[in-house]
């Protein structure tokens, strides 16, 4: 399609280079600084989230010690946390943060294809977080209806924050979507339009690879969402009666009829279900870049990691209605549902095996950013397997909402994906920085947060088989709640105070080191892709000073037989190292020639 | 051992050249990058009006009261005869009509010829306040005969409700649509895309395929334009 020769990208990028601090560090353009504000609007209101959990917890470990927590406000922050915790945390962090500073260094860009409209997209979700933090001060405070927001209990009296709680909170996901749309399509764009000569698609790295088809779900998973609450938002300011059914509330005939509470949960879960892939994809990816570079050794079966990637996105929007087994659908979709989703964990198990395949034998260094993501294969595990109990309809419906729930899924899609966050940011600081951080400090902030979130989710399992629900305010003198259900929860609640302290660590530790670390250098981890072969640490305003880099090879070329060093950078030209390139052929890629 | 001449090993090995034949260097698609983030979006709307439009007809689906009659609810009397989907009909006309001005100003666009494509671009955009004059007219006519969002004399609730929503946002597509064509028509006078000027936000340069890339979106506003006219009018 494109030929070999010319300039190394088909269309130049336009940069604007502004001179003041404002237009460098507040109206910046450059994808690397969005990427930085992204990231600490996402940690500050992740903060937010945390300090909430831990709220609940003190609640759930010590009823009624604190007079604080009333039922209502329970209620309120389990919403909060967890609409913070996948949408404005997770999803935000993942792609806003990752993806805008690692997809143009990667691919080898200039910058994103559209600066201006990335720009936008953050002022945008600043707004949506702004707005939502917002609901936390109007009367009545957030809303309490669960962060899936169903109706019709959502927007009926009786449920806290049924005014302008919901009002906001509607609001900000509206504004968050349309933000997330700019950047989103941005991504996507220069993912496939803005590489560089000789990044082919096979060889981009893992981490864009789970960047990109995140995107690609998320800008085909948010429009379900976004119809979703334009439908609640005309049900509730309207009066009309999309989701809402003929019924009483509180004794009183409420003004609706005929609508339908389950078009709600299908629409929602449209979303819902690609959302947990929104998040764990580009986690798969970070993760894979960072095993692979920790341990000295190519990354196992990259073409079956890439198409696996593809299978795990295409699957993810045929399983939505597994979250609905007991919302009275009829039960042939649940068999329907239950096929599908079985089938997602045959790309699932291959990626995990292709983990593990790539540690084995390999010459691991056990890093920090390494630590983060071996604690990622073992929570990701445990969640996937608990996964597989609950995506069958007959286990499901016993399971369903207990806490066997809230632990599975805090394993998979809480903890996993964090635990990939800390690896990558462990991993990129050096580069984003220019200093390394404290290894001790980073080596007790790893071992806190991975026991301790073990202590706080693995006994959830068995409160789940206990039969123990999950979102009660308190359990009182429930006659098939045992004892050691009462303790347990305390020492729970005790480990995520630990952990919450651990996070605390973290923050100091990024701050002490940026002013103390020691001066990393440009390549501290000895890795082959593009950002870390920036003329400059940390890579200024167009990345790649004067001239594009040219890429030669994939990005997994680690310990290649014959070469001087252990790891060929992708822009090595093959004459440098022309014997170890005969034994790189003969290797990873399966003795194909290089396309 | 496989024979590289069976079928398999054949359809393999072509499979494989197709997908490195896709992730060839440096772009997938041989387009610009707006044209590429143009249809990006288009499909991202899509999966929008795709909802909109499956929840529509799961409500209807479900209603327990009798749907409204399309032809005489949206009938328009002229001469004290009731005429069915007379309005609509007309609509759709303009509507489809300012679809063939567009493909006209990006035709004339690449040949750079800028008077022209002006011209049509001002038409273009003529049309589709005249779609939006009449979709104000039905509404209000609608409103005046008694449909609400949160009802209507003829039965199910959510006719009026679904109709006012879906054809509302729709209408919303086409007013952005008309507020970009003018600025587009203003920068295509001044010759800002044949100069290659700046924009005034986003700093890109003009280029006369951003004309190419305003006309898909408005070709899909009108391609919506006719399933909403299938589900709401014909059903």
């Amino acid at each position: 399609m494109a030929e070999s020769r010319g300039p190394a990208v088909a269309e130049e990028m336009e940069l604007v280079h502004p001179k003041t601090f404002l237009g460098k560090y507040i109206w910046s353009q450059d994808a690397k600084v969005i990427a930085i504000q992204y990231g600490l609007t996402a940690t500050a209101i992740g903060l937010v989230a945390l300090a909430l959990s831990i709220l609940i917890r003190l609640q759930l470990g010590f009823p009624g010690s604190f007079s604080l927590i009333d039922p209502s406000s329970y209620l309120q922050y389990v919403t909060m946390h967890g609409m913070i915790m996948v949408v404005y945390l997770l999803t935000a962090f993942l792609l806003g943060a990752f993806g805008n500073y690692l997809i143009p260094l990667m691919i080898g860009a200039r910058d994103m294809a559209f600066p201006f409209l990335n720009m936008l997209s953050y002022w945008f979700y600043l707004a949506s977080v702004l707005i939502l933090v917002a609901s936390f001060f109007v009367p009545g405070g957030p809303t309490g209806g669960g962060w899936t927001l169903y109706p019709p209990q959502v927007i009926s009296p009786g449920t806290p924050g049924v005014g302008g709680g919901i009002l906001l909170m509607l609001v900000s996901l509206i504004v968050f979507i349309a933000g997330f749309t700019m950047g989103g399509l941005n991504y996507v764009v220069t993912v496939l339009q803005a590489r560089t000569r000789g990044m082919t698609l096979m060889r981009l790295p893992l981490t864009v690879w789970g960047i990109f088809m995140a995107t690609v779900m998320a800008l085909l998973a948010f429009p379900a969402l976004l119809v979703a609450v334009l439908m609640l938002l005309c049900d509730m300011l309207l009066g009309t009666s999309f989701f809402m059914p003929e019924m009483l509330n509180l004794g009183e005939q409420a003004g609706h009829e005929g609508g339908s509470p389950l078009l709600y949960q299908h629409l929602f879960w449209f979303f819902g279900h690609p959302e947990v892939y929104i998040v764990a994809l580009p986690a798969f990816g970070i993760v894979s870049d960072v095993l692979a570079c920790h341990a000295r050794k190519n990354i196992f079966g990259y073409r079956m990691m890439v198409w696996a990637l593809i299978l795990i996105g295409v699957l993810s929007f045929v399983v939505w209605a597994h979250h609905m087994f007991v919302s009275g659908m009829n039960p042939y979709f649940g068999f329907l549902f239950a096929t599908t989703t079985l089938i997602i964990a045959v790309p699932t198990a291959i990626k995990v095996y292709n983990w593990v395949l790539t540690l084995w034998r390999g010459n691991i260094r056990l890093t920090v950013p390494m630590l983060f993501a071996i604690g990622f294969l073992f929570t990701f595990v445990n969640g996937g397997l608990s996964g597989l109990f609950l995506g069958n309809v007959t286990v499901d419906v016993p399971l369903s909402d207990t806490y066997f729930v809230v632990g599975h899924f805090h394993m998979v899609m809480a903890v996993a994906p964090v635990l990939v966050i800390y690896a990558g940011l462990y991993h990129w600081y050096p580069k984003v920085s220019g200093r390394m951080f404290h290894q001790g400090m980073a080596k007790w902030h790893f071992w806190l947060t991975f026991l301790g979130t073990y202590v706080v989710y693995f006994p959830m399992h068995f409160m789940g088989f206990a039969g123990v629900p999950r979102r009660y305010y308190a359990y009182g003198e429930t006659a098939f709640i045992p004892d050691s259900v009462i303790t347990l929860n305390m020492v729970i609640t005790l480990a995520a105070i630990v952990v919450a302290a651990a996070q605390l660590l973290f923050l100091f530790n990024m701050a002490w080191s940026l002013r103390h670390g020691k001066p990393a250098g440009a390549n501290p981890w000895g890795a082959t892709t593009l950002e870390w072969q920036t003329p400059h640490t940390p890579p200024r305003h167009g990345n790649f000073g004067d001239e594009l880099p040219v890429v030669y090879r994939w990005a997994y070329d680690y310990s290649v037989p014959g070469a001087a060093e252990d790891f060929l950078p992708q822009n090595q030209p093959p004459e440098a190292v022309r014997s170890a390139d005969d034994a790189a052929a003969k290797g990873p890629d399966g003795g194909r020639e290089a396309p | 051992m496989r024979d590289p001449h069976s079928p398999s090993s054949r359809v393999a090995e072509a499979a494989r050249g197709l997908v490195d034949d896709w992730a060839a260097d440096r772009r997938v698609f041989d387009v610009p990058w707006d044209k590429a983030m143009m249809w990006l979006f288009i499909l991202s709307d899509v999966f929008i009006f795709a909802c909109f439009l499956v929840g529509y007809m799961a409500l209807r689906i479900a209603a327990t009261d009798p749907w409204p009659d399309a032809s005489e609810v949206f009938a328009l009397s002229l001469g004290g005869e009731p005429i069915p989907l007379l309005l609509i009909a007309i609509m759709t006309f303009v509507l489809i009509s300012s679809s063939g001005t567009m493909a006209l100003a990006v035709k004339f666009a690449h040949e750079g010829k800028r008077r022209l494509t002006a011209w049509l671009l001002w038409l273009t955009a003529l049309l589709g306040l005249v779609f939006l004059g009449m979709q104000v007219f039905e509404w209000a006519k609608l409103i005046e005969d008694g449909v609400r969002p949160w009802g209507n004399p003829w039965g199910a609730a959510q006719f009026g409700a679904s109709f006012f929503l879906i054809t509302g946002f729709h209408g919303t597509h086409v007013t952005f649509g008309v507020l970009f064509i003018v600025i587009m028509a203003v920068k295509v006078m001044r010759g800002s895309l044949a100069d290659r000027r700046p924009g005034f936000l986003t700093g890109r340069r003009g280029r006369y395929a951003m004309v190419e890339s305003l006309g898909l979106y408005w070709h899909f506003v009108d391609l919506v334009w006719v399933f909403i006219f299938a589900f709401f009018y014909l059903w």
